[in-house]
């Protein structure tokens, strides 16, 4: 040690000294580089970000900003989460057609790995729901369509009807009808509360509660009999009372008159 | 159809109307009957013979509907669904009991008018229109009998009789009208206060998250969610409402809570921002117009809209009446956190929940 420290004033210890940094900062890199697995993953995460991000300046860029920070014309998309993407784009709510009250849904345009790509670049501007899977949004358990028909009838019919087929809001917006609406799209709808939907979060409706919710809406939609024969849209009174004065009084009146109309008459020649 | 009825079993000549025919100059003049037109029926007893069995066998159709009715009654399980097109997945026994009664009743209905239209007897029988009053003997004799009829009974005369007689037929009325008490009883003061009145900041009531039966926190209300509530335990009680409570019915609908949460800059109104919890807030569920549940919340706009009337409701400006007949804004309920976190009411309503009632303090 005596040695060394008498030779610090050297002339080539700085060269030294400069030499045992370079090889120590080459060395820590070595240790801690990410692995090559690692690295391909990112590098493919990062691709499917860039991808969104190019699909993202075609359709959606020019009301929601070029890095989806939002205008006068689009609200700004950072913690919207991929859920809030996988929902719009998928039921081709977005790209918007046009503005107005309430943005109508429409076919979808986009496949659902450019969709998966939209939503890899919105959810990296900030956390937000995440694209729910499978087990997420069905539920295994035997009485989730009772479960489900309560808890809808407590948070979701007040606007969509208790047959979920829809009802009008104020100004011309409304409650779609939950009829045909995918699992994965109801299930969104209720973690992100898109237009002017209120939102359901985990906190206040965890998900079981809301694989329930899905479980009766499909099979409302799908299965659900109706004892009665024709259920004329389940609107209640309104389709019910026309249907009653105009086809049934209709049809009686028509019979009355042609009973009274003619008589079969024996015609000489 | 009989093709073998023969000419010479028509009237030689149809009957002539007996009007007379308009003249060339007066083509307003009364055209009188047409003639009358025999039916196939009248003249072929064969096809009278078969009309008649048409007729019988529709009300044979018909008793073997009713039959059907019967038995479709008694013997098909009434959860028994069945696919039938066009009609999709229906009830067995629905279907059947309306087919089977719709069939009965519509061949007795056909088989009445086809008898009528074939058998029963087609002579025209022309009514002459007479003026519908009296004539003036049999008025004069009616207004005679009246006169000696009041006149033997003394009710000019006897006045204590009459006068009495006008005032029990005048109060008979009331009693209809005391009928209309059972509309009550008034609701007094039970509508001034709900199961939130026993709130206090010294003893505060949870709100208990209706989906979980949970409390929550704060931050488990997200920015444009919506929530329903209800009163935790409380000193009353100590197990919270329960559905075997005597006045569960009134209870919950007085108690019904939605909670929202808006950006606290977004808030209109500062006593309604005062009354809420950063951001977080509680107003009833009940409309003030004539009291249906309203829970329309629109998280953008924080409207919230009545199906009932279309009411409508600004919650980021403390419930004012924005549009529709509601009378005063939905009450809000003063909140705040206990020492855990949990959402908790302080108080009750701002003001009585529902429609304006007679006793109303304000
Ligand atoms: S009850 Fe709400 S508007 Fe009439």
């Amino acid at each position: 040690m005596k040695k060394l420290s008498a030779r610090r004033r050297h002339p080539l210890a700085a060269l030294v000294v400069l030499l045992f940094a370079l090889a120590a900062t080459g060395g820590l890199y070595a240790v801690f580089a990410p692995a090559e697995a690692a690295k391909a993953d990112s590098s493919a995460q990062s691709l499917q970000i860039d991808e969104g991000k190019r699909l993202f300046a075609v359709g959606c860029s020019s009301c929601h900003g070029l890095n989806g920070e939002g205008s006068s014309t689009g609200p700004s998309l950072a913690g919207v989460g991929s859920a809030a993407v996988d929902f719009q784009v998928g039921t081709g709510r977005m790209p918007a057609q046009q503005p107005g009250a309430q943005v109508l849904k429409k076919p979808n345009i986009y496949s659902q790995d450019d969709i998966d790509a939209m939503a890899a670049f919105v959810a990296s501007l900030g956390p937000g729901p995440v694209t729910p899977t499978k087990d997420q949004y069905t539920s295994t358990e035997t009485d989730a369509i009772s479960k489900g028909g309560e808890l809808f009838r407590t948070n979701c019919s007040q606007c969509h009807n208790f047959a979920g087929a829809g009802g009008a809001l104020t100004q011309g917006k409304f409650a779609p009808s939950l009829e045909n609406v995918d699992a994965k799209h109801i299930y969104e709808a209720m973690q992100t509360g898109p237009q002017n939907m209120p939102s359901f979060p985990d906190t206040t409706m965890p998900e079981k509660q809301k694989q329930e919710i899905v479980a009766f809406v499909r099979y409302q939609a799908n299965d659900a009999p109706n004892p009665g024969g024709l259920s004329l849209g389940s609107l209640g009174p309104v389709t019910e009372g026309l249907f009653g004065w105009i086809f049934g009084l209709g049809v009686l009146i028509a019979i009355a008159i042609w009973v009274a109309a003619h008589t079969t008459k024996a015609k000489k020649s | 159809m009989s093709h073998d009825m023969s000419d010479d079993k028509l009237p030689a000549d149809t009957a002539e109307g007996h009007g007379e025919v308009a003249a060339a100059d007066n083509p307003f003049a009364d055209p009188g009957l047409p003639a009358h037109e025999v039916r196939r029926t009248d003249i072929d007893e064969r096809a009278a013979k078969r009309a008649e069995r048409h007729v019988s066998l529709l009300f044979i159709v018909s008793m073997l509907a009713t039959v059907g009715f019967i038995a479709s009654y008694v013997s098909i399980d009434p959860d028994k669904i069945v696919y039938i097109f066009p009609l999709g997945h229906i009830s067995a026994m629905n279907f059947a009991l309306g087919m089977t009664l719709g069939v009965a009743l519509f061949c007795i209905g056909a088989g009445a008018v086809h008898w009528a239209r074939t058998l029963m007897s087609d002579v025209e029988h022309p009514a002459e229109r007479h003026p519908i009053e009296a004539d003036d003997e049999v008025r004069a004799d009616v207004i005679e009998q009246f006169k000696t009829g009041a006149g033997e009974s003394g009710f000019g005369r006897r006045k204590m009789i009459r006068n009495t007689l006008i005032g029990s037929m005048a109060l008979v009325p009331l009693s209809g009208v005391m009928l209309l008490r059972d509309l009550g009883p008034l609701p007094e003061k039970s509508l001034d206060s709900t199961a939130w009145s026993e709130a206090t900041p010294a003893m505060p009531i949870q709100l208990i998250n209706m989906n979980t039966n949970e409390p929550m926190k704060a931050e488990d209300i997200g920015i444009g969610s919506l929530t329903f509530a209800m009163p935790g335990p409380s000193a009353l009680r100590p197990n919270g409402l329960q559905e075997s409570d005597e006045d569960f019915q009134q209870q919950i609908a007085k108690d019904a809570l939605m909670l929202i949460r808006i950006q606290p800059e977004d808030i209109k109104d500062a006593q309604s921002a005062a009354l809420g919890f950063e951001g977080v807030l509680a107003y009833s569920k009940i409309c003030t117009h004539v009291g249906c549940p309203i829970s329309l919340y629109e998280q953008q706009t924080h409207h919230a809209l009545c199906p009932c009337h279309q009411s409508t409701f600004d919650l980021s400006d403390g419930a004012r009446v924005i549009f529709g007949p509601a009378g005063h804004p939905l009450p809000q309920l003063k909140i705040s956190t206990d020492s855990l976190g949990y959402l908790v009411a302080t108080g009750d309503f701002s003001h009585p929940v529902g429609p304006s009632f007679w006793e109303r303090s304000e």
